[in-house]
């Protein structure tokens, strides 16, 4: 037990002490927070200055029923085309909407400027004149427009999610990102961190020292040892990217409401794009706000520990397959033919998880998927947020653990022949044959 | 100290040993050898545990071989390697460590052999600095780190440059001194003749000879010498001796002669002597690898 200890402390500390390692635990919250960041902040600054639309309307209908918003004001002007356009050539924040007097919605109403308007701008140009004409056309069929105005009303579904503690809202839209992001993630290390093994067996291999270390310890330990040693280089790195990320967005968010208008102006443009109180969540920029706002729904201590729980579940499951992938072959480049068994769950998973499982959670699929060991680290992560049922956790925590178990010991029956085999292409009999051997 | 006892061993299509016996006594030098593919590397990894036979028992001091012996053989593979981005002072800690040396030993030792070898200021160096030779010598000072009791060399002088080879096996002889028991396995079998007490020859999965170096040497001496003379003799009529090959060079008429039953060498002079000048005398002692091939011969 004490050479599985000196093992996993030299995997672990040869990779912490990498330039890389470093990098990527800084270069990951900071890359994530800036982008967000950017983004809260373009958005906000997009709509920073006013938009002039001068109205030139010939057909007379739209005259005075444009209405003036945050960022749009309209003025009517009359005249000739030609000169309008001159005009509006000297005014740099201005826009000309020319409206002619035969007008066809589809075909001839221009906005002219001196610079390009944003298709946002556009939009809500085009919406204001549809309704206005639908409007008109009501109202000349006769309707009354007290009617008009009451038929507008606006529908927003709370979604309400029963629990033990009684009745709580359920942000869906912070469900499905926490659910998404935390199966990403998964996803992703399981890749990263499974390749590290694999790489780090060949590594062994290919520089011959795998013989003096199995004279010193028996090759389940070393592998064992491999395997627990990049795992707790995966976990330091996710704590590292929790912490920093926390931390940073502390950060970012207290810069950003420290800036009272910038506060203003984001909370102006989230108000005023979208109307449902959940799709804004998701569909906004400000991941910061979105999390604060999130984390009184969300569960985060119980997210996290079974997000901790399935990547380690998980890793130990598929690292082990990898790690017998890296001792069957010589080199990286013939890994191709083996791989391909590993990684088709994992991606099958992710595929139907973020199109099947993200909509449908407690369908019969979502169920099975959650419950093998091959898919539910994924499949599971993007369940949890939604809320899964206590037996349907443990059975598949359990069958998770099972699992790894079965799949440590066959690859460590691979492993121990394949580290010794040299300059032999190995194909899946083979590997059957390597299993079958005694000691 | 080791006794290795009909063991076989199979692997998907042949058989790598086939009823293998063979005993090493404490404190000597043993010759393992044999062409490649003979069966000693994995007769080597069946002694070190890194695979296990399919038949057969060895023994380490008179124990069957278990887990606690692990720490009492150092072995240096034919295929040597370290970890090429590690720390050299860091990477013989690792595998000191592995062989059960506390840190404050092996870090001790460390030092004592780096300076031994001229290899002071090497510690913090990376394993990708250092030349062929000097990886071989970080290897050689990596597997007799935790003073074995039985060292296992596989093909150790290769990779050497001669100065080198000869300050590794001097190192070699004085761990024998100091009470090692040492097991060289090569396929160059000159290599080691002179260093070696004991030999055991293995071809094709078979051993074939077994026994001290002088004895197997004695058993194979079958009269033969080689002679130098002056000039030429009357070769027509020989009655002491039969010529098997002859040679002629610049100042001297080379023959390597076989005694008839019942003659010495005595008598060989005393028939040469009057007619021709003898320059030398010797026996024709066989090497290991003519024994070898003799042998291979017989069997066949």
């Amino acid at each position: 037990m004490n050479k599985v200890l000196l093992i996993i402390q030299r995997e672990y500390l040869s990779r912490v002490k990498k330039k890389s390692f470093l990098i990527l635990t800084f270069l990951v919250p900071s890359l994530f927070i800036g982008m967000m960041s950017l983004v809260v902040y373009l958005t906000a600054k997009g709509d920073d200055k006013v938009k002039e639309f001068k109205v030139l309307d010939q057909s007379g209908i739209f005259e005075n029923q444009f209405t003036n918003s945050n960022n749009l004001n309209f003025s009517y002007i009359k005249g000739n085309y030609e000169d309008a356009k001159k005009d509006i050539r000297k005014e740099k924040e201005s826009f000309l909407l020319y409206i002619p007097a035969n007008y066809d919605l589809t075909k001839n109403v221009e906005v002219i400027a001196e610079k390009k308007p944003g298709i946002n701008l556009i939009n809500d140009v085009e919406n204001q004149m549809e309704t206005i004409i639908r409007n008109k056309k009501l109202i000349a069929a006769g309707i009354d427009t007290s009617v008009l105005n009451s038929s507008r009303e606006k529908v927003s579904i709370n979604a309400k999610q029963l629990t033990d503690e009684g009745e709580k809202d359920a942000s869906i839209g912070a469900t499905f990102i926490v659910g998404f992001a935390s199966a990403f993630l998964i996803y992703l290390a399981l890749f990263i961190y499974g390749a590290q093994v694999m790489r780090g067996v060949i590594e062994e291999k290919t520089t011959r020292i795998i013989e003096v270390i199995v004279s010193s310890v028996k090759p389940f330990q070393l592998m064992l040892g491999k395997i627990l040693g990049i795992g707790a280089v995966g976990l330091t790195q996710f704590l590292m990217w929790i912490i920093l990320t926390a931390g940073l967005s502390t950060l970012a968010a207290n810069y950003l409401t420290k800036d009272d208008t910038g506060k203003a102006k984001t909370e102006q443009v989230m108000k005023k794009d979208m109307n449902h109180p959940d799709i804004q969540k998701v569909a906004s920029g400000n991941k910061v706000t979105q999390f604060l706002d999130a984390a009184d729904t969300i569960n985060f201590p119980y997210i996290i520990g079974t997000f901790l729980f399935y990547f380690l579940g998980g890793y130990l499951l598929y690292s082990a397959l990898f790690a017998a992938v890296g001792s069957a072959v010589d080199n990286e480049t013939e890994t191709q033919q083996f791989m391909l068994p590993i990684t088709l769950p994992l991606i099958f998973t992710f595929i139907i998880g973020m199109n099947v499982i993200v909509n449908n959670p407690d369908s019969t699929l979502s169920f099975w998927m959650s419950i093998i060991p091959f898919t539910s680290p994924i499949a599971m992560m993007i369940r949890i947020p939604f809320g899964v049922p206590v037996w349907q956790l443990v059975l598949s925590m359990t069958l998770l653990v099972i699992g790894f178990i079965f799949t440590t010991w066959v690859a460590s029956r691979i492993y121990r022949v394949g580290i010794l085999m040299y300059g032999k292409k190995v194909t899946y009999k083979e590997l059957a044959k390597w299993f079958n051997y005694k000691e | 100290m080791l006794k290795v006892s009909h063991i076989v061993k199979e692997y998907a299509k042949h058989r790598a040993l086939d009823d293998v016996s063979l005993e090493v006594e404490k404190g000597t030098i043993f010759g393992l050898l044999g062409p490649n593919g003979a069966g000693k590397t994995s007769l080597i990894r069946i002694i070190n545990q890194i695979t296990g036979p399919d038949a057969g028992e060895v023994f380490f001091n008179g124990e069957k071989l278990n887990q606690s012996h692990i720490n009492k053989i150092g072995y240096l593979p034919e295929e040597r390697g370290l970890y090429k981005k590690m720390e050299i002072g860091e990477q013989m800690l690792y595998l000191a460590q592995l062989k059960g040396l506390s840190r404050a030993d092996a870090t001790n030792r460390i030092k004592y052999w780096f300076e031994k070898m001229e290899m002071q200021n090497w510690w913090k160096k990376k394993v990708e600095d250092l030349s062929k030779g000097m990886q071989q010598k970080v290897q050689f000072v990596a597997t007799i780190l935790h003073e074995p009791e039985l060292i296992i060399l596989d093909e150790p002088f290769t990779g050497f440059d001669p100065v080198n080879a000869e300050v590794i096996k001097n190192e070699i002889l004085e761990l024998n001194q100091k009470g090692a028991t040492i097991i060289f396995s090569t396929h160059r079998m000159e290599s080691v003749e002179e260093l070696c007490d004991h030999i055991a020859l293995i071809n094709k999965s078979h051993k074939i000879l077994d026994g001290s170096v002088k004895s197997i040497k004695n058993a194979y001496r079958n009269n033969t010498f080689r002679v130098g003379l002056t000039r030429e003799f009357d070769t027509s009529t020989l009655k002491t001796f039969e010529i098997i090959s002859s040679k002629k060079e610049e100042e001297s008429e080379n023959f390597t002669i076989k005694l008839k039953d019942g003659f010495s060498t005595n008598d060989v002079l005393q028939e040469l002597l009057p007619q021709t000048g003898i320059i030398y005398l010797e026996e024709v002692i066989p090497s290991i690898n003519e024994i070898f091939i003799e042998k291979v011969k017989q069997l066949n």
